[in-house]
């Protein structure tokens, strides 16, 4: 820009150095990048260290190794597009779904499955509300239990037999990202894999590790299926925490 | 690039950016759109200082304005319970068989319950409380467990069958498979069946009445009316929770059934409990 020259009236003022950048693609390309940098920077790294956004929560445990074959049955079923897995803390939430979660209480998801989109109602505190039984037939055939519903069929999830030959590799690929699974945990991964929807089973060990985990036969059939799998995931999802014990901190 | 130059036509500068004559004129922003513009920037800095935002060494600022969306939700809750707290407490209190003849705390109660019981409630007696197949029907005078508000109370608070709550209702049917052969079992369907009036294979009566006299009567009483204690169905009449069909019964027989319902004293408080139970008190087989 060179107005100033035969322009006397104006000055030449810090803004109307952009013409520069309209002017040179990659110079317009750098800024931006730098611009964007500064954004993440400021919005995303200090979540990383800021103490009032890590908030330790008494009860928290790592999945149970068939909880976690669960989840990964509902990750692969896109149970997430219907069912969200966040209660947002406002009044008509808590009082529908319980206590609005806690940032802890997904800190061992990986992705998280907080979900956008409620077709079907929130399944974050979904655990305990229900029978096993009514998981199995509503997963089967969900207008069975509640006809005016939309959801789809999962009946083969009865029939597909699972043995948790990858659960340990499973174990190990979250501890990688983080979760903390001890030796112990990913040595017996798949025992306790298969115990946990046993009732023959030793439960013991599996309990230690994994404080308060559900143990029975969720689908009330000989073997483990993707059911019990994820049935035992959902009578799980928020009962960790015992909310008559846990004081908020307001700053949060 | 030519030297801008003042067009007089439009009492613009050009930018000297000229092709094939045509020019470009030097156009400034509109003023309103300008300043709109500057006053947002002055909005967004005026707002992270009124709430929550900057990061600092260990925490963030927490604004002049003190805002915390889990106090304002404490207080939200707060407050609605303050301004239903004095109908609760009598709710929780109140002599559940006295508490049709108080009206006002009657219509609370139903209003209440009916929104507790399609929240909790619906998913298996049904949004219309007619139930589903192993799910109770609760707009009928049958009732496994007992239908006076007491007995409704019990059931909601404790549940049936399950490993929560010690105090919840319980009762086992074996599984006749493991002891009773299938012709057996076929002879008992039949007499069953003969109970309450359907259809059914006559010539095996004689053995079936046999049968159920050795195996039945204990929990479903010599004549098959159910016995509310256990929560033994009544099999006179014609409420059938899994079916009356010969598959349905075969299956009831060999494998035996097991119902469970939840607790809901955890998730529940008093008053909403007693609100729920006098909702489907109310629905037509209260007793």
């Amino acid at each position: 820009m060179t107005s100033e020259k035969t322009n006397p009236k104006k000055r030449r003022s810090f803004l109307e150095r952009h013409g520069a950048l309209e002017r040179n693609g990659t110079l317009l390309m750098v800024a931006s990048l730098v611009v964007v940098s500064i954004g993440g920077i400021v919005e995303i790294a200090p979540l990383f260290y800021l103490e009032n956004t890590i908030e330790d929560v008494e009860g928290m445990r790592p999945y149970s190794p068939l909880e976690l074959a669960g989840r990964d049955i509902y990750v692969r079923e896109g149970c997430y597009l219907c069912h969200s897995q966040m209660i947002r803390p406002m009044r008509d939430e808590v009082e529908r779904y319980g206590h609005y979660s806690l940032a802890a209480e997904s800190q061992y998801d990986h992705p998280f499955q907080w979900g956008s989109k409620r077709t079907g109602p929130d399944v974050a505190r979904v655990g305990g509300r229900y029978s096993d039984e009514w998981h199995v037939s509503h997963l089967s055939d969900p207008q069975s239990v509640v006809p005016e519903s939309v959801m789809p069929k999962y009946s083969f999830l009865k029939d597909v037999k699972i043995d948790g030959k990858y659960i340990q590799a499973t174990l190990k690929t979250h501890r990688f990202v983080g979760v903390p699974y001890t030796d112990e945990m990913i040595e017996t991964a798949q025992a306790d894999f298969m115990a946990q929807s046993d009732p023959d089973a030793d439960w013991d060990g599996l309990l230690e590790r994994y404080p308060g985990a559900q143990t029975r036969n969720f689908d009330n059939a000989s073997g483990v299926s993707e059911m019990d799998a994820l049935v035992a995931y959902l009578q799980m999802l928020g009962t960790l925490v015992d909310f008559s014990t846990f004081t908020p901190d307001a700053s949060r | 690039m030519d030297e801008p130059r003042y067009d007089e036509a439009t009492k613009t500068y050009t930018t000297g950016h000229s092709y094939d004559g045509i020019e470009e004129l030097n156009t400034p922003l509109p003023r309103w759109w300008l300043w709109t513009l500057y006053m947002t920037i002055v909005w967004a800095v005026i707002y992270s200082i009124a709430y929550p935002a900057w990061p600092l060494v260990s925490s963030a600022t927490a604004g002049f304005l003190g805002y915390s969306t889990r106090a304002e939700v404490a207080a939200e809750i707060a407050r609605v319970e303050e301004a239903n707290s004095e109908l609760n407490t009598q709710l929780a209190a109140v002599d559940l068989n006295a508490l049709k003849d108080n009206e006002p705390l009657h219509q609370y109660a139903v209003s209440a319950g009916a929104s507790v019981f399609a929240n909790n409630c619906s998913q298996c007696h049904g949004s219309g409380a007619a139930g589903a197949v192993g799910y109770p029907n609760l707009l009928d005078d049958d009732w496994l467990w007992g239908g006076d508000m007491e007995a409704i109370v019990t059931t909601v608070r404790h549940g049936i069958r399950n490993e929560q709550d010690e105090d919840a209702r319980y009762s086992e049917m074996p599984a006749f498979g493991e002891q009773l052969e299938k012709e057996e079992i076929a002879a008992l369907v039949a007499y069953v069946q003969s109970l309450s009036g359907l259809d059914h294979d006559t010539t095996l009566i004689e053995q079936g009445n046999e049968l159920f006299v050795d195996n039945c009567t204990a929990c479903h009483g010599d004549t098959g009316i159910g016995d509310r204690e256990q929560g033994a169905p009544n099999l006179t009449d014609s409420v059938w929770l899994y079916g009356e069909s010969d598959e349905a019964l075969t299956e009831t027989i060999t494998n035996a059934r097991f119902g469970v319902m939840p607790p809901w004293s955890p998730r529940l408080s008093d008053a909403q409990i007693n609100a729920v139970a006098a909702y489907v008190h109310q629905k037509g087989g209260g007793e």
